[in-house]
C-alpha cells in the first residue's frame, strides 16, 4: 500500500475537528574531524511518522517509527485531543491541495561518492594544520535528505523533499591555558558545490585563530558597532524575528499591546522580511508542515510593524492571514511557528558611509550564535576589529552583543546596500533544533550597543 | 548470542557491537494558563559499530525495514573510518543503581493534568496577571549494548518531570521565570511544591527593577546560577575529547592545586534518583564516581573507549551516545560538595553585589579556555544583605578557573538543579560586569 493509501485509510472516520498525518524518510551522511584525524564517518537512515489531531481547540499528538496500525494511532491522538478540549478549534482556512513537489537540487550531494567527500574534507583539515601554531581543528560536513508525505482530513496531500548540506570549519590555537578558536559555517539546499573551493577561507580562519592569542580583549560597555552582513542576519533573527512568531502573542494580550500593527520600531530605513517563498535559500520550501503554501511576509516597513509569522491556528486566533511558517524539525515533533529566510532589506549606504563619523567603535563579523528571550537578545561575533577614525583596524577578541528590542532598533541608525545571506545557521525553539533557516542583511550600524568584556 | 544483527556482523567483521534503544514518553503541556496538548512519543532504533582492518565502521537506522542493510553499509564505511584505538570490552560486573521506577507505568494522562492544574491554580492565585506554562511528563526507555566480546547489557530507565514557567509584562519590561525537576523516580507533591516555590520566589524578588552594581563586587551564584554560568566552561576541560585534541586547559595539570581548596566536583552516575544516573555506560563499561576536582586539585577527565585509547588511558565508563553517531565521553551527574556557610549568611554578608539565577546566551562564545560571558536573564541586586530588585540589560563575563579560585563562600547544602546536577550556591569574586547606560 502506498503512503497515500495508508494515510487516506487511517484518516477515515477520525472523529476530530481536524486531523493530519506526516510520514518521513531520511538519509544522512556526516563526517567529523577533531584534531589531525577523522573522528567519525556515519551514514544513518530514518523513518517515522506522526498523527496530530485537534478537538475543541485541544491538541493530541502521537509520533512513532513503526507505521503499523496507523488507524489505531489516529484513534490515540484523537482521544488525547478530546482529553485536552477547550473553547473550540480555530484554524485559518487554507485551500486543500494535492501536489507532488519535484525535488530541485543542483549538484546534489547525494550523487557525490563518499570517498570524494572525505578527500575534500581531508584536504581542508590538512590546510588548517598547515598554519603554524594550530592546536586542533574541528570540522563537520553533513548532508541530509528528508522526504515528507503529508495528508490531512481536509483533503490536502503533499509529497515534498528537503535536501541540505552543511559544513562548519573551525581551528583552535592554544597558549598555556588560553585557547582561542576561529571558523565559519555554511549551508545550502543540497548543493555540494557549497563545500568546494574554500581553501582561502579555511587558511584565513586558521590564521585568525592563531592571531587571536595575541589580540587584546575589550572591556564591556556601550559602543558604536558595525555588523557585517552575516552577523547582521543573526541580529535580525534574534532581535526581531522571534518576537514576530505569532505563537508568542496569539494568547498574550499584554505582548500584543506592544506588538500591534503600525507600531514604530525605528527609522524609515528599517525594512524586515521573512519568507520561505524567497527561492534557493535554506529556509525555502513550497509548503510548510501543515500544508500551507509559503509566502513572503513583510514584517517591518519604513520602521513600522506590518506583519508577523503564523501557523494556521495563530492566524485564526488573531484574524490574520496564514503565512506558511508552521515547521517541525522531524516527524517526532509537532509543527510550531518558525522563521524561514529572514532579511533586513538593503538601503543605499556603502560600508564607507557607515564607517564615516565613527571615531571609535567595533567592527563585528561572523557568528558563534544567538539567543532570544522575548524583548532581550544576545548574539556573538566570530570576529571583531577596532574602528578608529572611520577605519577598520587591528583584530580584538570576539565579543557578545546584547540588546533590548524596544531600544536597540531605535539605535540602528544606518543600513548598507550590500545584502548578503548567512546560510550556515540552525535555529532552536521548543526543544526543536537545529531547524534549517537562513538570514541576511547588508552591513548595519548600531549606536550605544552593549557588548561584553572578554 | 541472541541478536541476529550482531551475529551477522560478527560473522563478517569479527569485532562488532549493536546498540538498541526503544522509548515511550508521554508529555502534557499547559500553555498560556490552559491545557494545550497531550502527546505520546515512541522512538526506536539500532546502531551497528564494527572494527574492520583496524578501522571503525558505523551506521544506524530508525527504519526497521532497513536494519538488514546495516552490515553492508558499515562494510562500505569502515575503510574511510577512524583508526580504532580500542577493543570491544568483555562483560564485567556492574554496580547496583536503581534507574527504573515501575510506578511510572501506571500514571494516567488524567492524573498528570490534575497535577498540572493544581500548580497552575496555585500560581495564578498569587499572580493573577501572570501567563503560565506547566509541563509534566513520564517516560520508559530501554537501552541495550551487545558486542562480540561478550557484553550483553540492557538497562531500563524511567523518567518523570515537572516544569513551571511564568511570564509577567509591565509596560515594555518582561520577566520570564522557569523551574523544573526531573528524576528516574516518580515524585510527589512536596517536590512539585518546591518547584512552584522557586518560581514564586523569583517573581517576588523581581517585583522591583534595580540598577546593576559596578566595580569589583561579589557575585552570588545560586545553584541554578552555578549550573547556568560555571559548569559548561569548567566541564568542557574535563571531556576526554578536548584532552585528546589538546584543547583542554587541564592538560598536564592533573594533581595540581588550581582552584579553591573547598571545591570538590564529581561526576557521580551512581547517585540514586538523579535523572542521569546509571550502572553502566553506553559501551558496556561499569559506571563509577569520578573525582573531577577534589579539594581544589585537578582530578581525572572522563573518557570513552576511543578517546581513552587515544590518550593511552582506560575508559572511565563515561560513554554517551544516541543513534546518530559513535559514542562520545560525557558527564552523567554533576555532584558538587556542599561547603559550610548557610545561604542566609552568604546573602547577609553582601554589602553590595549581584545574585545570578539564569543567563541568556551562555555557551555562545569560546568556552574551551574556561571563559564565560552572557546576558543576565535573571539576577538580583543585593544591598546591605538584602535583595532590592531585578537587574537587567547587564552582561557578565569571566573565566571559571579564575572565579573558582576566588570563592568567598560555599553554601552548606547542595540542591538539585534540573534533576541531573547537585550543587551548592557559591559566592565568588573575579566576575566582570557591563551594563547599559540606560539600564533602569
Amino acid at each position: 500500500m502506498t503512503y497515500q493509501d495508508q494515510i487516506d485509510d487511517a484518516l477515515k472516520g477520525h472523529g476530530a475537528d481536524y486531523c493530519e498525518i506526516r510520514i518521513e524518510e531520511t538519509d544522512s551522511t556526516r563526517l567529523t574531524y577533531r584534531g589531525k584525524e577523522l573522528e567519525d564517518i556515519a551514514q544513518t537512515s530514518g523513518r517515522g511518522g506522526n498523527v496530530r489531531a485537534v478537538v475543541n481547540g485541544g491538541w493530541g499528538f502521537a509520533s512513532f517509527n513503526d507505521l503499523d496500525d496507523l488507524k489505531e494511532k489516529v484513534g490515540g491522538a484523537v482521544e488525547q485531543a478530546r482529553l485536552v478540549g477547550g473553547e473550540g478549534t480555530k484554524l485559518a482556512d487554507v485551500d486543500p491541495v494535492v501536489d507532488i513537489v519535484p525535488p530541485v537540487v543542483v549538484n546534489s550531494a547525494a550523487d557525490v561518492p563518499l570517498d570524494e567527500k572525505k578527500r575534500q574534507m581531508d584536504h581542508y583539515n590538512d590546510l588548517v594544520w598547515s598554519v603554524e601554531g594550530i592546536q586542533s581543528s574541528d570540522i563537520i560536513y553533513g548532508d541530509n535528505r528528508r522526504r515528507v508525505t503529508f495528508g490531512s482530513s481536509q483533503g490536502t496531500y503533499i509529497e515534498q523533499e528537503f535536501n541540505h548540506v552543511i559544513s562548519r570549519i573551525s581551528a583552535q590555537a592554544r597558549e598555556g591555558g588560553d585557547v582561542q578558536q576561529a571558523g565559519f559555517s555554511l549551508g545550502s539546499l543540497g548543493d555540494y558545490n557549497l563545500v568546494q573551493g574554500l581553501d582561502e577561507q579555511v587558511i584565513d580562519a586558521a590564521k585568525r585563530a592563531v592571531g587571536l592569542l595575541s589580540a587584546k580583549a575589550l572591556t564591556g560597555g556601550e559602543r558604536t558597532v558595525i555588523l557585517d552582513p552575516v552577523l547582521a542576519g543573526v541580529f535580525v533573527h534574534e532581535a526581531f524575528g522571534h518576537l514576530s512568531e505569532a505563537d508568542n502573542v496569539s494568547e498574550n494580550e499584554k505582548l500584543l499591546e506592544l506588538m500591534y500593527m503600525g507600531r514604530k520600531f525605528g527609522g524609515k530605513h528599517l525594512n524586515f522580511t521573512d519568507g520561505a517563498a524567497i527561492p534557493g535559500l535554506r529556509g525555502s520550501y513550497k509548503y510548510d508542515d501543515e500544508g500551507t503554501p509559503a509566502v513572503r511576509t513583510p514584517l517591518v516597513r519604513d520602521g513600522e510593524l506590518v506583519g508577523r509569522l503564523h501557523s494556521r491556528e495563530t492566524a485564526a486566533m488573531l484574524d490574520e492571514k496564514p503565512t506558511g511558517n508552521a515547521r517541525a524539525i522531524g516527524f517526532n515533533f509537532p509543527p510550531i511557528v518558525r522563521m524561514t529566510n529572514t532579511i533586513i532589506e538593503p538601503g543605499e549606504a556603502t560600508l564607507e558611509d557607515l564607517l564615516e563619523g565613527v571615531d571609535e567603535g567595533v567592527y563585528v563579523a561572523n557568528w558563534y550564535g544567538g539567543m532570544t528571550q522575548h524583548e532581550m537578545f544576545t548574539f556573538s561575533s566570530g570576529e571583531a576589529y577596532m574602528i578608529r577614525n572611520g577605519k577598520i583596524e587591528e583584530p580584538v577578541r570576539p565579543v557578545m552583543l546584547t540588546g533590548n528590542l524596544f531600544n536597540t532598533l531605535e539605535n540602528l541608525d544606518a543600513v548598507g546596500n550590500d545584502l548578503d545571506m548567512n546560510q550556515g545557521g540552525g535555529c532552536g525553539k521548543g526543544g526543536q533544533m537545529p531547524l534549517p533557516v537562513s538570514n541576511g542583511s547588508p552591513h548595519i550600524r548600531i549606536r550605544n550597543c552593549l557588548i561584553s568584556g572578554a | 548470542m541472541t541478536d541476529d544483527l550482531l551475529k551477522r556482523a560478527k560473522d563478517k567483521f569479527g569485532n562488532a557491537e549493536v546498540y538498541r534503544v526503544r522509548s515511550e514518553s508521554y508529555p502534557i503541556s499547559f500553555e498560556n494558563n490552559h491545557l494545550k496538548e497531550v502527546m505520546r512519543r515512541d522512538q526506536a532504533g539500532v546502531a551497528l559499530r564494527v572494527i574492520s582492518n583496524g578501522r571503525v565502521g558505523f551506521s544506524s537506522t530508525t527504519n526497521p525495514e532497513r536494519e538488514s542493510e546495516l552490515v553492508d553499509r558499515v562494510g562500505t564505511l569502515a575503510p574511510f573510518g577512524s583508526e580504532a584505538k580500542f577493543e570491544f570490552p568483555a562483560q564485567a560486573d556492574i554496580p547496583d543503581v536503581a534507574t527504573y521506577d515501575s510506578a511510572v507505568e501506571n500514571i494516567t494522562n488524567e492524573s498528570l493534568i490534575k497535577k498540572g492544574q493544581r500548580l497552575l491554580d496555585a500560581l495564578l492565585a498569587k499572580w493573577p496577571e501572570a501567563l503560565c506554562d506547566v509541563r509534566f511528563g513520564r517516560s520508559m526507555a530501554e537501552e541495550s549494548v551487545q558486542n562480540s566480546a561478550g557484553v550483553e547489557r540492557s538497562v531500563k530507565h524511567s523518567g518523570y518531570y515537572a516544569a513551571i514557567g511564568a511570564q509577567l509584562i509591565r509596560g515594555t519590561d518582561m520577566l520570564n521565570v522557569w523551574a523544573s525537576h526531573s528524576s528516574h523516580n516518580v515524585f510527589g507533591e512536596d517536590v512539585e511544591d518546591r518547584v512552584l516555590a522557586e518560581v514564586l520566589e523569583a517573581l517576588e524578588h523581581s517585583k522591583e527593577l534595580a540598577s546593576a552594581p559596578s566595580g569589583d563586587v561579589p557575585v552570588l551564584f545560586t545553584p541554578r546560577g552555578v549550573a547556568a554560568t560555571l559548569l559548561d566552561p569548567l566541564l568542557s576541560g574535563f571531556n576526554g575529547k578536548n584532552v585528546v585534541t589538546g584543547s583542554s586547559p587541564i592538560i598536564g595539570r592533573e594533581g595540581e592545586k588550581a582552584l579553591d581548596s573547598r571545591l570538590s566536583v564529581y561526576d557521580n552516575p551512581l547517585l540514586a534518583g538523579a535523572s542521569g544516573s546509571r550502572p553502566v555506560d553506553d559501551e558496556g563499561i561499569p559506571a563509577r564516581k569520578i573525582g573531577l576536582i577534589e579539594n581544589g586539585v585537578i582530578g581525572e577527565p572522563v573518557f570513552d573507549l576511543q578517546t581513552a585509547g587515544q590518550a593511552g588511558r582506560k575508559s572511565t565508563g563515561s560513554a554517551q551516545r544516541g543513534l546518530a553517531s559513535t559514542p562520545n565521553p560525557g558527564i552523567s551527574v554533576v555532584d558538587i560538595a556542599a561547603g559550610d556557610t548557610p545561604y542566609a549568611q552568604m546573602l547577609a554578608e553582601m554589602e553590595d553585589g549581584l545574585i545570578i539565577e539564569g543567563l541568556l546566551g551562555a555557551g555562545q562564545g569560546n568556552e574551551l579556555g574556561g571563559d564565560f560571558r552572557a546576558n543576565v536573564a535573571l539576577g538580583y541586586r543585593v544591598k546591605n544583605g538584602e535583595i532590592v530588585g531585578r537587574v537587567k540589560d547587564t552582561m557578565i563575563s569571566g573565566n571559571v578557573y579564575t572565579v573558582l579560585d576566588n570563592i568567598e563562600a560555599i553554601a552548606d547544602t547542595s540542591e538539585w538543579v534540573y534533576g541531573s546536577i547537585r550543587t551548592p550556591a557559591m559566592r565568588c569574586r573575579g566576575v566582570e560586569l557591563a551594563s547599559g547606560g540606560d539600564a533602569s
